[in-house]
C-alpha cells in the first residue's frame, strides 16, 4: 500500500509534466485537454468541500459553475460590444480582465450559494439532494428563457480574456493560470480540513447534536462551507468559459452536477487529491472511449456502477488501502 | 373570452399535473417503502414511451401500445431492481444517487444505440383525437380530457390499493417496520420488487400517454423527473396524497405562470420587456413555489419528518 502523501505529489507532478511535454512535442490539443482536467478538478474541489468534508450531497453545483461562466460571458460580451451593462441606477462597463471577472464570478456564486444554502440546509438527506437538483434546474431554465444573452444558443466570446503580464492566448500560459488557481484551492481545502472550522464541520457532518451541545451552530458551519464550496466552483466556471470562449445553458445542466459528483467518487470522497485524479480519469475516459464509440456513456455508466457497488473509497482508497469517510 | 382562456389553461394545468402525479407517485412509493432515491425513474418513463411508439408503429393499436408500455416499464423496473437496486437499499443516499445516475447513462445511451437519435412519433388514435365541446361552449381536445380521467382513476386506484388491499397493508407496514413484517412471514424482497415494478409501470404509462402529445426521444424523462422531485418535495416524501396535491400545484403553477405572467407584466411594462421578464419568471415559478413551501414547511405539506 502506498502512502497518500506520495500519491498526491505524484498526481500533481504528472499534471504539470504532461502539458510541459506537450509544449516540446507540439501537441497543443493535449495542453487543452489537461487544462480541461485542471478546471474540472477545481470545480470538483469546490464540491468536495461541501460533499466530502461537510457531508452535503449537492446535486446542483452546476448552478455555481454556470453562474461563474455567465459572469465571464456577460462581462466579456459587454466589453466586446462596447455597450455598458445597464442596471437602471448605475451603468457598469464590461471587462476583458480576468482578475476582475474572477472576482465577480466568485462573488456572485458565493451569493447564490448563500441563498440556495439558506433554503436547502433547512432539510437533510434526500430532501437536500432533490432541492439542490431543483435549484440547479431553475438556473438552467432561467438561462434558456433569458434571450438577451443568447438564450438556448449561448454566448460566444471571440478573444480569450487577458491577465496582466501574461499572454493567455498561448495555451500553456492559460494552463499555468488555471493550475495556480487549482493549487490555491487545494491548499485552501487542505488548510480548511485541518483548521478548527474544518474539524467542527466534520463533527457537524457526523453528529450535529454534539456540535450543538458544545454551543456551536451546525447550520451556520454548513452554510459557510457551502458558500466557500460554491465560490470555488463558480471560479472554475469562469475559467471553463474562458477555455471554450463560449457559455451556454449546458453549463447549468443537471448532468454536469452529476459529473462533478462522479469525479469525486472516482477519485475518493473527502480526499485532498480525489477530485484531481477523478478529473484526470474522467477526461481520459471521455477522450478515449469517446473516440472508440459514440455511445461511451454506456461504458461510463457501467464503470460507475461497478465503483459504487464494489469498491469503496475510489482510486485513492484503492491505492492506499484505506476507505474514505462515509457520507 | 378571458374566462374561456382561464378554464382552458386550468384544464391544461390539471392534465400536466396528473401526468406528473403518475411519475411522482412511483417515486414517493419507492422512497417511502424502500428508502431509495431513484434517479432512473425518468428512464422508465422513456422506456414506456419507446415501447408504446414501437408497438403502435408495428400494430397500429393504441391500446396495445399502452399495454406494451406498462409491461415494458414494469419488466425493466423489476429487472433493474433485482440486478442493481436491491444492493442499494442499505447504502448511503450518495451511493444511490450515483448508481441510479449510472443507470440513466446506460438506459439513455442504450436506447440511442437501438432506436437512433431521431425522435419517434406516437399518434393519438382517431377515436380520441379532435376537440370536444364542454358545457359552456369550450372546445377542448378530447385526448387531454382522457389523460385527466386516467390520472384521477390511477390516483383513486392507488388509494384503494394502499388503503383497502392486503398488498397495501404490507406496503404500509413495510414503510413503518421492515424487520417486523419480514418476521411475520412476508417475503420482503418480493414485496420490494413488486413495489418497484408498480412504480416503474406508472412511469411507463405516463411516458406513453405524454408521448402521444410530444415526441418520443432519448432524454425525455429527465425534465419530468426533476419536476416530479419538486412535486414530492412539496407534497412530502413518502406521501401519495402529498404527491397528488403537489402535482396539481406544480402542474397549475407551471401552465398558468407560462401563459399569464407575460400578460400580467404587460399591464405595466412595454410589450417586449414584459414578455421577456414574464417568461423568465414563469420558468422559475415552480421552484419559487417550492422555496415558499420549504420556508413554511421544511418537510413538505403532508410529510411527517425530513
Amino acid at each position: 500500500m502506498i502512502r497518500e502523501g506520495v500519491i498526491n505529489w505524484a498526481i500533481l507532478l504528472g499534471l504539470v509534466a504532461l502539458p510541459l511535454w506537450a509544449v516540446f512535442a507540439d501537441e497543443i490539443f493535449t495542453i487543452t485537454l489537461t487544462t480541461r482536467v485542471v478546471i474540472l478538478a477545481l470545480a470538483a474541489v469546490g464540491l468536495n468541500i461541501a460533499l466530502g468534508i461537510g457531508g452535503m450531497v449537492s446535486f446542483g453545483h452546476a448552478a455555481f459553475f454556470g453562474l461563474g461562466g455567465y459572469a465571464m460571458g456577460i462581462l466579456a460580451y459587454h466589453a466586446q460590444t462596447y455597450a455598458a451593462l445597464d442596471f437602471g441606477i448605475v451603468e457598469i462597463e464590461g471587462t476583458k480582465s480576468m482578475p476582475v471577472i474572477w472576482l465577480v464570478a466568485t462573488a456572485i456564486s458565493a451569493l447564490a450559494a448563500w441563498l440556495i444554502g439558506l433554503l436547502s440546509l433547512r432539510t437533510t438527506g434526500v430532501y437536500f439532494i432533490m432541492i439542490t437538483l431543483a435549484f440547479g434546474q431553475m438556473f438552467y431554465y432561467f438561462a434558456i428563457s433569458w434571450g438577451a444573452y443568447g438564450g438556448e444558443d449561448g454566448l460566444s466570446i471571440y478573444v480569450r480574456n487577458g491577465f496582466p503580464g501574461l499572454n493567455t492566448l498561448v495555451p500553456i500560459q492559460f494552463f499555468g493560470l488555471c493550475f495556480v488557481a487549482l493549487c490555491v484551492a487545494l491548499i485552501l481545502q487542505w488548510r480548511l480540513r485541518g483548521s478548527s472550522f474544518g474539524l467542527t464541520l466534520n463533527a457537524a457532518r457526523q453528529t450535529p447534536e454534539r456540535v450543538e451541545t458544545v454551543g456551536l451552530n451546525p447550520m451556520k458551519l454548513k452554510l459557510l462551507a457551502f458558500v466557500i464550496s460554491g465560490a470555488i466552483t463558480g471560479l472554475a466556471g469562469a475559467l471553463f468559459a474562458d477555455l471554450n470562449r463560449f457559455v451556454s445553458p449546458a453549463m447549468f445542466s443537471w448532468q454536469l452536477s452529476g459529473e462533478l459528483i462522479i469525479l469525486i467518487i472516482i477519485g475518493g470522497v473527502g480526499r485532498l487529491m480525489g477530485p484531481v485524479i477523478g478529473a484526470m480519469i474522467f477526461v481520459a475516459l471521455e477522450h478515449w472511449l469517446g473516440g472508440l464509440t459514440d455511445f461511451w456513456h454506456v461504458y461510463l455508466g457501467a464503470i460507475l456502477l461497478f465503483i459504487v457497488l464494489f469498491s469503496r473509497g475510489g482510486v485513492i482508497g484503492f491505492l492506499t488501502g484505506k476507505e474514505g469517510p462515509h457520507v | 373570452m378571458l374566462t374561456l382562456l382561464i378554464i382552458e389553461q386550468v384544464l391544461n394545468g390539471l392534465q400536466f399535473g396528473v401526468m406528473l402525479f403518475l411519475m411522482a407517485a412511483g417515486l414517493t412509493l419507492i422512497f417511502g417503502v424502500m428508502g431509495l432515491i431513484n434517479l432512473a425513474h425518468g428512464s422508465l418513463y422513456m422506456v414506456g414511451a419507446f415501447a408504446a411508439a414501437w408497438v403502435a408503429g408495428a400494430t397500429g393499436s393504441f391500446l396495445l401500445a399502452l399495454i406494451a408500455a406498462l409491461a415494458a416499464a414494469a419488466a425493466a423496473g423489476a429487472l433493474v431492481e433485482v440486478l442493481v437496486i436491491r444492493r442499494l437499499y442499505k447504502a448511503a443516499h450518495l451511493d444511490q444517487v450515483l448508481a441510479t445516475f449510472a443507470l440513466i447513462l446506460i438506459f439513455s445511451e442504450g436506447t440511442r444505440w437501438i432506436f437512433g437519435s431521431f425522435p419517434l412519433f406516437l399518434d393519438v388514435p382517431s377515436y380520441l383525437s379532435g376537440p370536444i365541446t364542454l358545457p359552456g361552449g369550450i372546445a377542448y381536445p378530447l385526448y387531454r380530457l382522457v389523460l385527466i380521467g386516467i390520472g384521477i382513476a390511477v390516483a383513486l386506484g392507488l388509494w384503494w390499493l394502499t388503503a383497502r388491499t392486503r398488498l397495501g397493508i404490507q406496503i404500509r407496514a413495510g414503510e413503518n417496520d421492515r424487520e417486523m413484517i419480514a418476521a411475520l412471514g412476508v417475503d420482503i424482497s418480493r414485496l420490494y420488487t413488486l413495489v418497484f415494478a408498480l412504480g416503474a409501470a406508472l412511469a411507463g404509462l405516463a411516458g406513453a400517454l405524454v408521448g402521444a402529445i410530444q415526441s418520443v426521444q432519448v432524454g425525455m424523462g429527465e425534465p419530468v423527473l426533476i419536476l416530479a422531485f419538486v412535486v414530492i418535495v412539496i407534497g412530502g416524501i413518502g406521501s401519495i396524497r402529498g404527491a397528488f396535491v403537489g402535482a396539481m400545484l406544480v402542474g397549475l403553477t407551471d401552465t398558468l405562470g407560462g401563459v399569464f405572467l407575460p400578460e400580467l407584466f404587460k399591464l405595466f411594462m412595454e410589450s417586449g420587456a414584459a414578455t421577456q421578464t414574464g417568461s423568465s419568471l414563469a420558468s422559475m415559478s415552480v421552484y419559487i413555489l417550492m422555496s415558499i413551501v420549504l420556508i413554511w414547511r421544511p418537510s413538505g405539506l403532508f410529510g411527517v419528518r425530513a
